[in-house]
Parts: C-alpha cells; sequence; structure tokens
C-alpha cells in the first residue's frame, strides 16, 4: 500500500507545531498502525531526521498508553486502540491525518505525546477504597449479585487513555471520571465513602480546565473499551445526592 | 562468596510465621523518618509503595510510563491462583506449594514456593476490600477456573483481563498514599544507575524523561520492582518499554543475576506476520481449556485457516492429545511450546509455517457458539482485530512467543539481593518459578511480593540500620555515579552511526531467538556467544540517535535500554551453556529422554545460578546455592 502520512510536528510545550507530511510506499495490510509509525520513524533516523514521537506501551490494547487523532477520531475509525488499528483499515493510496489529543487539561509534551497528568490527580482525589493491606475480610463474606458485579466490572475497563477527553468538543472528562465512580458506588465496599468520593472526584476534574458534559455522547462512541454513557447519568446522580447532604459547603 | 538464602529452620507450615516473629520491628514511631524508593510500579511496585507508606514509610516510586496505571502487569490476562479451596475439590496450600515447585521443574526453593502458596489466600481477601471486579457467580460469590493444566479449580479472573484489574486496585491504593503525601511519584522517570556505598544501596540516579534531567534520590532503601527482560529477543509479549536497565544496572554494581537463562516461551501467542513486525501479541492459555491444537498430519505448506475445515480428521494430527492423553491439550506451556516447534520444524506448521491451529470447532459444536463467546468473546475479537480472520470460523492460528522471565537478581528468604538495602520484587528477581512458571502464578507472585513479604522484611533490616544511617546526594559516590550516567548518555548521542537502535535491537533478538530460545545446544550457544559480542561493538560503534538529551528523545530510551540487553544476552548464554541439563523452560537437545522430553540432572544442577559480575569485557562468575528438598520428592515431571 501507498499511504501520504500528515502528521503533527511539534518540538515541546513551547513551540509552536505544524503539520509535516510523509509519503510511504511500502506498507503492508497487516502491519498495525504504530508498526507503520516504527517503519516509518526508522527511516526517518536513516536519514538523519529526527523520528515522531508518540505514546505507545503494550501494543495490546490495554495499558492505555498509546493516544493519537487519526482522520479526525481519537484512535481512528474503528473503535480500538490506537495500536490495535492495523493498515487494512485504510485503503491504498489514503492520505491519513494524526494529531495529538487535543485539550487545554492535556498540553503537548512533543510531537504526539501529551499530558494527562490530569488524570492522574482525579484519579488521587477519590478513586479509592480507604483500606490497608490486611485485616481485611474473608473475599467470600459479601456476596456481590452477579449483576452488579458484571455492572462495575463494565465500568472498571476503562484504560484511561483519554480518547473521551479527544472525542468531546468540550473536552469533557465526564466518560472517565464517572467509570471510576460507577464501578466503586456498584461494590458494597464502595458504600462508606460513596459521597466524598464523587464530591471530592469531580471537583478536581473541573480544577483540572476539563469541560461540561453536554451529552454529544461522542465519548461513547469513540471509546476503545465501550464505557457506556450510563455511567455519567449514574454520576450525576450520585453527585447530585451527595450534594443534597454534603459537609462542603 | 556463600550466599545465604536465610530460609528459616523448622517445619515448612511454620518457617514464615517463625521468620515474622524473628524479624526486628520498627518503632510505629520512627517509621517516618525512613525513606524507600520503589521503582516500577506494577503489580509488585505499586502494592509494595502502597503498603509501605500504609506503614508509615516515606516512599518515592519511579515508573517510565506517564501513569503507574500503565505498567506492563496491566495486560495479563488468564487470572491469579490462590489456595482457597472455595470449590471443595481438594485444593489447598500445600498443594498449591507442591504444583509450583512441581511446575518449575524443582528448580526453586521450598521456602520461597510455600509462603507464596500461604499468602495467596490474603491477596484475594484484600483485592476483593478495593474493589476489584472479580468474575461471580449467581449466587454472589467468587468465581473459580482451573488454569493451565491445574488439577483443581483455583484461579479468581476478571474476564480477560485480571492483570488490569489487579493493577488498578494496586494503583488506587498507590493513589491514595500519594494523595496522603506519603508517596512522592515520579511518572516518566527512569532508573539509570543504582548508588552503593559502604556496601549498602543507598539511592538511584534518575533521568526525566520530559526534560532530560538527570537527579539522584537518595534512600535507606531500594526495592526493584523492575519486571522481566524477555525484551532481550526483541519480539515478545512484553510491552514495548519493558526492559533490564535497572535490574542490570543494580548487577554491574553488585548484586547477582540468578538463573538467567530461564525463559518462558508461551505457546499460545498470535503468529509473526512479516518482517515489520515490532510485537507479539498474547492470547490466554484459557484457550487451551476449549480449543484443540493441530497440524497436518503430513506437511501442507502454506495452508490457510479458512481451508483448514476441508483437511478430514483422519489427516489431522492432534499432537498434544495424540502425545499426552492425560493432559491433552493443557500441558504446562514448555511442553505445549515445544512441541508446537517440533511440529514447525518438521515441515508441518500452517500458515507461514511458524504457526500450528488451534481449533474451537468441537467446542462451538458440543456447547455452542453463545456459550464460547461468553467465555472467549474478547479474545476472539482481538485475535479477528489483528489477523483478520474470525475464529468462530476458521481455526487460530497460534505460535510461542517470548513472554516471562524466571531468571532475575538473585534474593534471600527477605527478598534482599546480594546488596545489602537493595531489594527484588516480582518478576525482577528469580525466586519462586523455578525453570518455569505456572499459568495465574505471575499475578500471584508480584502481589505476594508486595503485599505481604516486602513489609514485613524491610523493617528488619531498617531497624537494624537505624535511621541516621542515610548518605545525602552530595556524598562524592552520588555525583560520581551522576557524571557516569551523563557520560554514558552524552557517549551514545555521539557516536552517530549507520543503524537505528531497532535494527540492532533486532539483530540480537533474532539471535537469541534462534541459539537461546525453545531449544539449545551447545554449538549454538557459543555461536550465539561471539555474535552478541560482534553486535555490541557494533552497537557502540554504529548506533545512531539523533536529537539531544534535554528533552524527550525516546530514541535515546530505547539505546540505553538495548545497550543493556546486549550485555545481558551474553550472560544469558553463558548460563544456558554452563546449565547442561534440561529443565522447565531451558531444553538442552543433548539432554532429553528417550521419547523427547526434558531430562534433568538433579545430582549435578539441583542448584541456583548466581553471577556475580566482575568488570568490562571479563567474564562472570558463577556462585552456586544449592536447593534443599526436604518435603518435596523430586521426579521426572510427566504429562502422559
Amino acid at each position: 500500500m501507498k499511504i501520504t502520512l500528515k502528521v503533527w510536528r511539534q518540538k515541546d510545550n513551547n513551540s509552536k507545531g505544524a503539520f509535516k507530511t510523509y509519503q510511504l510506499d511500502h506498507v503492508s495490510a497487516d502491519m498495525s498502525f504504530l508498526e507503520m509509525f516504527d517503519v516509518l520513524n526508522n527511516d526517518l533516523v536513516m536519514k538523519g531526521e529526527e523520528p515522531i514521537a508518540f505514546d505507545h506501551d503494550c501494543r495490546e490494547g490495554i495499558c492505555g498508553m498509546c493516544s493519537m487523532y487519526i482522520n479526525g477520531k481519537p484512535h481512528g475509525p474503528l473503535q480500538t486502540t490506537t495500536c490495535q488499528l492495523h493498515m487494512r483499515t485504510f485503503k491504498d493510496g489514503e492520505t491519513i491525518t494524526v494529531e495529538p489529543w487535543r485539550a487545554k487539561a492535556f498540553p503537548v509534551i512533543k510531537d504526539l505525546v501529551v499530558d494527562r497528568t490530569s488524570f492522574e490527580r482525579i484519579q488521587q482525589a477519590g478513586g479509592y477504597i480507604s483500606v490497608n493491606t490486611g485485616g481485611v475480610p474473608d473475599a467470600n463474606e459479601i456476596a456481590i449479585p452477579k449483576l452488579e458485579a458484571d455492572k462495575a466490572f463494565d465500568a472498571a475497563a476503562c484504560i484511561g487513555c483519554g480518547a473521551c477527553v479527544a472525542a468531546c468538543k468540550n473536552a469533557s472528562a465526564m466518560l472517565f471520571v464517572s467509570a471510576k465512580v460507577s464501578q466503586l458506588v456498584l461494590l458494597p465496599q464502595g458504600q462508606p465513602e460513596r459521597k466524598a468520593r464523587v464530591e471530592n472526584m469531580v471537583a478536581q476534574m473541573d480544577a483540572e480546565g476539563f469541560g461540561s458534559c453536554t451529552n454529544t455522547l461522542a465519548c461513547e462512541a469513540e471509546c476503545p473499551k465501550g464505557i457506556s454513557v450510563t455511567n455519567i447519568a449514574r454520576m450525576n446522580r450520585e453527585y447530585y445526592s451527595a450534594k443534597i447532604g454534603s459537609e462542603n459547603i | 562468596m556463600k550466599l545465604d538464602s536465610k530460609i528459616p529452620e523448622g517445619p515448612i507450615s511454620e518457617k514464615w510465621e517463625k521468620h515474622k516473629f524473628n524479624l526486628k520491628l520498627v518503632n510505629p514511631a520512627n517509621k517516618r523518618k525512613y525513606e524507600v524508593i520503589v521503582v516500577g510500579t506494577g503489580l509488585a511496585g505499586a502494592s509494595a509503595a502502597a503498603s509501605l507508606a500504609e506503614l508509615g514509610y516515606n516512599v518515592k516510586a519511579f515508573c517510565f510510563q506517564d501513569s503507574p496505571r500503565r505498567a506492563h502487569s496491566i495486560a495479563a490476562q488468564g487470572g491469579i491462583n490462590a489456595a482457597k479451596n472455595y470449590r471443595n475439590d481438594g485444593d489447598s496450600v500445600y498443594r498449591l506449594f507442591y504444583d509450583t515447585i512441581k511446575g518449575g521443574d524443582y528448580r526453586a526453593r521450598e521456602g520461597n514456593v510455600y509462603r507464596l502458596a500461604e499468602v495467596s489466600v490474603d491477596i484475594i481477601d484484600q483485592c476483593v476490600a478495593q474493589g476489584v471486579p472479580f468474575a461471580r457467580e449467581y449466587g454472589g460469590l467468587l468465581d473459580n477456573r482451573s488454569f493451565g493444566g491445574a488439577q483443581v479449580s483455583r484461579t479468581f479472573y476478571a474476564r480477560g483481563q485480571t492483570g488490569q484489574q489487579l493493577l488498578l486496585g494496586a494503583y488506587s491504593a498507590l493513589n491514595r498514599q500519594i494523595a496522603a503525601g506519603k508517596v512522592k511519584m515520579y511518572n516518566r522517570t527512569e532508573m539509570l544507575d543504582l548508588v552503593v556505598t559502604d556496601g549498602k544501596a543507598r539511592g538511584i540516579i534518575t533521568r526525566d524523561l520530559v526534560t532530560g534531567k538527570v537527579e539522584a534520590h537518595s534512600g535507606h532503601a531500594v526495592l526493584l520492582c523492575t519486571g522481566g527482560y524477555g525484551n532481550v529477543f526483541f519480539l515478545s509479549t512484553n510491552a514495548k518499554g519493558s526492559n533490564v536497565t535497572a535490574a542490570w544496572r543494580a548487577h554491574k554494581k553488585g548484586a547477582l543475576f540468578a538463573n538467567p537463562c530461564f525463559t518462558q516461551i508461551h505457546p499460545t501467542c498470535i503468529p509473526v506476520s512479516g518482517d515489520h513486525q515490532s510485537k507479539l501479541t498474547l492470547m490466554s492459555e484459557s484457550l487451551r481449556n476449549d480449543g484443540r491444537v493441530w497440524v497436518p498430519k503430513v506437511a501442507r505448506p502454506g495452508l490457510k485457516a479458512k481451508d483448514a475445515v476441508s483437511i478430514p480428521e483422519a489427516d489431522r494430527d492432534y499432537f498434544l492429545e495424540r502425545k499426552y492423553p492425560s493432559f491433552g491439550n493443557l500441558v504446562p506451556r514448555d511442553v505445549a511450546s515445544r512441541n508446537a516447534k517440533y511440529a514447525c520444524d518438521e515441515g508441518r506448521g500452517v500458515g507461514s509455517g511458524l504457526a500450528v491451529f488451534l481449533d474451537f470447532a468441537d467446542a462451538i459444536k458440543r456447547d455452542g457458539k453463545k456459550l464460547i463467546e461468553a467465555k472467549y468473546g474478547n479474545l476472539f475479537d482481538m485475535y479477528q482485530q489483528i489477523t483478520g480472520d474470525n475464529p468462530y470460523e476458521v481455526p487460530m492460528m497460534i505460535y510461542p512467543a517470548v513472554h516471562y522471565t524466571m531468571g532475575g537478581l538473585w534474593v534471600d528468604y527477605n527478598l534482599m539481593t546480594s546488596v545489602p538495602g537493595l531489594y527484588a520484587l516480582g518478576e525482577a528477581n528469580f525466586s519462586d518459578h523455578g525453570a518455569n512458571r505456572l499459568g495465574a502464578s505471575a499475578l500471584m507472585q508480584g502481589l505476594a511480593d508486595g503485599y505481604f513479604v516486602i513489609p514485613a522484611t524491610i523493617g528488619d533490616y531498617l531497624a537494624n540500620i537505624g535511621w541516621s544511617d542515610k548518605v545525602a546526594t552530595d556524598h562524592p559516590a552520588f555525583k560520581e555515579a551522576l557524571a557516569n550516567v551523563q557520560g554514558r548518555l552524552s557517549q551514545l548521542l555521539s557516536i552517530k552511526g549507520k543503524k537505528t537502535v531497532d535494527q540492532l535491537h533486532r539483530e540480537l533478538g533474532l539471535t537469541m531467538w534462534d541459539y537461546c530460545g525453545m531449544s539449545r545446544t551447545e554449538e549454538g550457544l557459543k555461536k550465539a556467544k561471539v555474535r552478541i559480542q560482534e553486535l555490541r561493538e557494533e552497537f557502540w560503534k554504529n548506533v545512531n540517535v539523533l536529537g539531544s538529551g534535554n528533552e524527550l528523545n525516546q530514541e535515546l530510551e530505547k539505546a540505553g535500554r538495548v545497550a543493556d540487553f546486549m550485555e545481558l544476552g551474553e550472560l544469558m548464554v553463558d548460563d544456558a551453556l554452563n546449565r547442561s541439563e534440561s529443565c522447565g523452560g531451558h531444553f538442552r537437545e543433548e539432554s532429553q529422554t528417550p521419547d523427547g522430553e526434558a531430562l534433568r540432572k538433579d545430582d549435578q544442577f539441583s542448584y541456583v545460578g548466581a553471577w556475580e559480575y566482575t568488570g568490562d569485557n571479563k567474564p562472570e562468575v558463577l556462585h552456586k546455592e544449592d536447593l534443599k528438598f526436604e518435603n518435596v520428592k523430586l521426579t521426572q515431571r510427566s504429562y502422559k
């Protein structure tokens, strides 16, 4: 296959970026999208040009590190992670545009690499159950209905890649935050901190500069793990009921 | 050097209890005076950092990824073993211990493995309390499955994403401590050297991968939780960033490296599709519970999956079922992998020739598509996404790939390496899996080390040295290490040769795979040794790393890691040459039974081979720790 790539190049956060065009003549349909970048980078180094920086790690669709905005969609045309996208999805001769995630709360570090530590701070604000190691009850002491456990799992499957933010015209992080809130609120172990958790996580989300949710549902449509917007509805419900009896006035 | 494993005396079931009592404790009020450095935030690192911070220690934790949640433990699919006996099928701590020792082909320590089985039950309790959504039955209790050939159902799982859910649990505990100010987290930061003074580990040198800043960090103890070194093969199921650098730097500062040749080749991976390939994908071996492995009886070069259905039953060779009637497709990983290789060596491989079929047609006929989809849906989808083939209609193609390394830094019963104050946890150490790791045991070991072993053992060392025994970063040893790290980075940037890092890494990987992979010979290993030396020399003359050291420079990161793999590779070959027996994943063709199974030589090799670095381009020195078996009788593994 022949492919024309338009890639966002930006030296660092303080520099201005621009698109650069690359021609690739020997792309195999079996290559993954990132393997195509490996090949391109190898060619660039051979020519003495600096390779394109991009985030990736497990290349199995689970670590959430890869983050390319391809032809106007996070992770490209399929509902997968970038690393699971293969070149057979594209047509011979196609021009593909690749950008970094775009959001105020995800500043560009270099080329296609962005800083997602805002997600870290949201998790640190309350994405946990406060138990120390040791001294916990037997794992089978509390029975959890399978359907509830399955719903908690569905929410827990979020890989924290940030595609939901990149897909949203408001750069809202509601899907990401609501997935964690939902997972823990659906489990009996999550009940004691139910109110404080949602209040603190939402407050941190707002402080990071993520936008508001206007129910376009673009996040769900682009989420590589199929996290449902039902979680957002659940988080809103949790948030309002927490606020009614809140200590944090 | 005398290797003291510090395994406590007494009956095996009392060793850990007794040992915990004999260890010194740090007064609760003094814990905050200690600083512990944790490198790596996978299951072992995240659980250790969180648990130590909960106890009151100050922790600095480091990961090279942009978030601790992305460490490669996240990719583990199948499950985690625990001797809960929830299924009433005869499981016990002793049985898990026995299975693990036997599965490791009697090359692991009894004491360590028994402790692992003992604490396995606490791990599940801990994870459930954190909100890990394990699979449940309709009654609301936890579900279990049999995994990787175990005769009991002791594996807990969370769909095909167990590693992810366990890591997110440990990550949440870590986040709680970061928020509490007890853990200072350094993301996108890589450890590049260990600092040792007066024979004790005192801190590390790191590079901030975004700014390029090289920095010194001092602590009372250093924990390496940095995973395995499978990427020495270039192609493996490890994450692209997984590397040996932290462990290798520590090795060069005095930590012995044990059993480096023990690598695990996993049988159910997606075959290589072309020269461009830069990563292999594993599919959970739970697939072997229902999938049947076969090749045609006579060679059919280039046979495609869609044409497999046209091969009549009588012309198929279900070679695992034929050779191992009692275990069938569920033989341990090393046996399954080796037999796939044999079938392909005989020319009976399918697809590219380096693949065998894994066929679900019978299972779908028996159980219905719906049930198979419920069990394996995500794996089938993943397979289809990568290969373009639909496994509900045509058989999968699989081939073995490097997956896990049982070898690692030598540690004693306290998980301390041969450098006092330096610990190794999880896959980074060598201790619990012998020559072959059983399925669903890696997650168990990582969390056992981090949640339950290190919090108990580290206090003994810290109490003995006292909180005032700390070296500040202005000490000459830190300055020297900083200068060395900077010198090496500048050297890598100044070569400006003609080959890329990946090209040289690929060549190293091919050499390792051909000669130090699924089966090894003296002749091949000797060839590999020469080749690796040549490659290493070429690397330092001819590698091309562009850009500078003061910015995000992914080529520079890779170059440093590959330089270390170039040294480790040779040690793996030396170890494989020395161990002229076959055991577990280490198969020396010279040592096999008449029917081609691995033949151990217990009288000569019942030891841990721990290597000491003695200087650049000097041979490493082998130290032997004899393995004593007081509870299990050594037998030839048989899965017939």
